[in-house]
């Protein structure tokens, strides 16, 4: 099994669109900290234009802390379309090269064949992640230095102690890991569908793209499916940037708002991962790989 | 005639008595002063609570300077800092620091079981950004124990003071603003934050919600051993 993971791993590293997602990943960070650095400070009053009429903030508010919670707002959204780019490539391309029957020819099953694949995708997912983890927030706190972390939320800010914040972006990270293993399961699983790689790529963005679509709208009619959509349980990394706070309005330190959001979120999340992936193994063992 | 004379005499009663209580709440409030002109400046520690409802701030550490006639610091040792804006920087050194108002006496009341005297300043200077003040007076310490300040430009805020040890220099162990804060909504748009709408508040809380409190506790005062005046810029 593991001889099997690391040709996987192999195959994916060897071919040069796996590095297209890093080249962007970094591309982007790196043009988002360049803009912060030279005009954080317009950006950072146009933020804080309606609170700073009551309230004087004071302080390095564009640090390191910030910077990656912004970036991370926006790249979470868009990366589960480069983790489509190697997914859902995963048994479409052999197919589509004619290479599945080989492989196939050794003595392994198609589940041990099917897991070794998954795994590896999910290794370069993990990958891809901590690349953007190190470019997004250590990279950041080395540009912009560190401080107290200050969010504003749409109806509330919160503001969390320098000491209080490294714990929650190792939790949204490992979060957002979850979140897009679930990218990664659901165009592994369209990929066995097809005979080409087109297909299940474009398929895979297109779902995510729909759903997540679905899940941002405020429609009251599309409230009550938004708890069934993946995609609406992928975001809930923001909840770690979330703090309890007393009768007193006084703000816990080490605390989270909504702790149960984030089990819920990730138990929903894993069971989409088990099932894609079950899914997956189920339809390629009947799969006819003769053609 | 008889009537227009007992009328006249009451009045003239009552404009006396204002006037004397007027010279009377300018003794006092000159007393106050000179009992707060005993320190040149200070410098203390301070555990800042910010209790706004759209704020969820944890409990920060901060450090006041003053230094004689009015400059004023507030710092965060390290971090962010909210504060309620310029309402902060106002203390008891600022307001009665100077002579340019006029102080009326507007009665008695007891505050905390202390029978205070309130007295309205009215400044004199027309550019003054403070409108009025009204003091609650400790007249047999000297002390302030609650103000309320009408600003120009920023709003009104009351400002209650509890003393121990330095209550001698007229210092405080507690402040307790109050002020007034507007609504804080951001469209989700910006925030990117997608989730169901929130519950609308009812019209009890969204009066609550306007005031915000910022209660300094005092610790460690250093008074009279000079400040660099970079601290202030």
């Amino acid at each position: 099994m593991y001889k099997l993971i690391q040709i996987e791993l192999y195959k994916i590293f060897r071919r040069p669109r796996t590095y297209i997602a890093f080249a962007a990943v970094f591309s982007l960070i790196t043009i988002i900290q360049f803009g912060l650095k030279m005009d954080g400070k317009t950006y950072a009053d146009f933020m804080m234009k309606d609170l700073s009429s009551s309230i004087t903030i004071e302080g390095n508010i564009l640090n390191g802390y910030l910077v990656c919670y912004i970036m991370l707002q926006l790249l979470l959204v868009h990366v589960p379309l480069l983790i489509a780019l190697i997914a859902a490539d995963m048994i479409s391309g052999e197919a589509n090269m004619g290479t599945l029957r080989i492989m196939l020819t050794k003595p392994i099953s198609r589940t041990q064949f099917m897991l070794a694949k998954f795994i590896a995708s999910s290794v370069y997912t993990l990958l891809l992640l901590v690349w953007l983890a190190i470019l997004a927030l250590f990279v950041s706190m080395y540009i912009f230095g560190t401080d107290d972390l200050f969010l504003m939320k749409s109806s509330y800010v919160v503001l969390l102690k320098n000491g209080d914040i490294f714990w929650r972006y190792v939790g949204a990270f490992c979060f957002a890991a979850v979140a897009m293993l679930t990218v990664a399961a659901l165009g592994f699983l369209l990929s066995v569908f097809a005979e080409n790689s087109i297909g299940p790529i474009v398929a895979t963005m297109s779902v995510i793209i729909f759903f997540t679509i679905l899940s941002t709208l405020n429609i009251p009619i599309f409230n009550a499916i938004k708890p069934y959509l993946f995609t609406t349980h992928m975001n809930d990394w923001k909840e770690f940037f979330d703090i309890q706070v007393t009768e007193n309005n006084e703000a816990i330190i080490g605390s989270i708002q909504k702790p149960e959001k984030i089990v819920n979120s990730i138990l929903v999340l894993l069971l989409h991962i088990v099932g894609f992936v079950t899914a997956a193994i189920l339809v390629f063992k009947k799969k006819d790989i003769l053609s | 005639m008889k009537i227009y004379k007992c009328i006249s005499l009451v009045a003239l009663i009552v404009v006396l008595q204002t006037s004397v209580f007027g010279q009377d709440m300018n003794a006092l409030v000159a007393k106050v002063k000179a009992k707060l002109d005993l320190v040149n400046d200070y410098e203390a520690d301070g555990k800042m609570k910010t209790d706004v409802a759209f704020i969820k701030a944890p409990l920060g550490r901060v450090k006041v300077y003053f230094k004689k006639p009015n400059k004023f610091r507030l710092k965060k040792e390290g971090g962010i800092s909210l504060l309620p804006k310029g309402g902060i920087s106002v203390n008891m050194n600022s307001i009665v620091g100077t002579n340019d108002y006029v102080a009326i006496f507007s009665g008695e009341t007891v505050l905390n079981n202390v029978k205070v005297k309130i007295v309205k300043l009215l400044p004199t200077n027309e550019n003054s950004d403070v409108v009025l003040t009204t003091m609650y007076i400790d007249e047999a310490n000297l002390l302030v124990k609650k103000s309320t300040t009408t600003t120009k430009e920023n709003g009104t805020y009351d400002i209650e003071m509890t003393y121990g040890k330095f209550a001698n220099f007229g210092l405080p162990d507690k402040v307790i603003f109050s002020f007034n804060t507007k609504d804080y909504k951001l469209p989700k748009g910006i925030t990117l934050e997608f989730d169901d709408a929130e519950k609308p508040q009812t019209e009890a809380q969204k009066l609550k919600n306007k005031k915000g409190r910022v209660e300094i506790t005092y610790s460690n005062y250093i008074v009279n051993k000079g400040i660099n005046d970079s601290v202030f810029k």
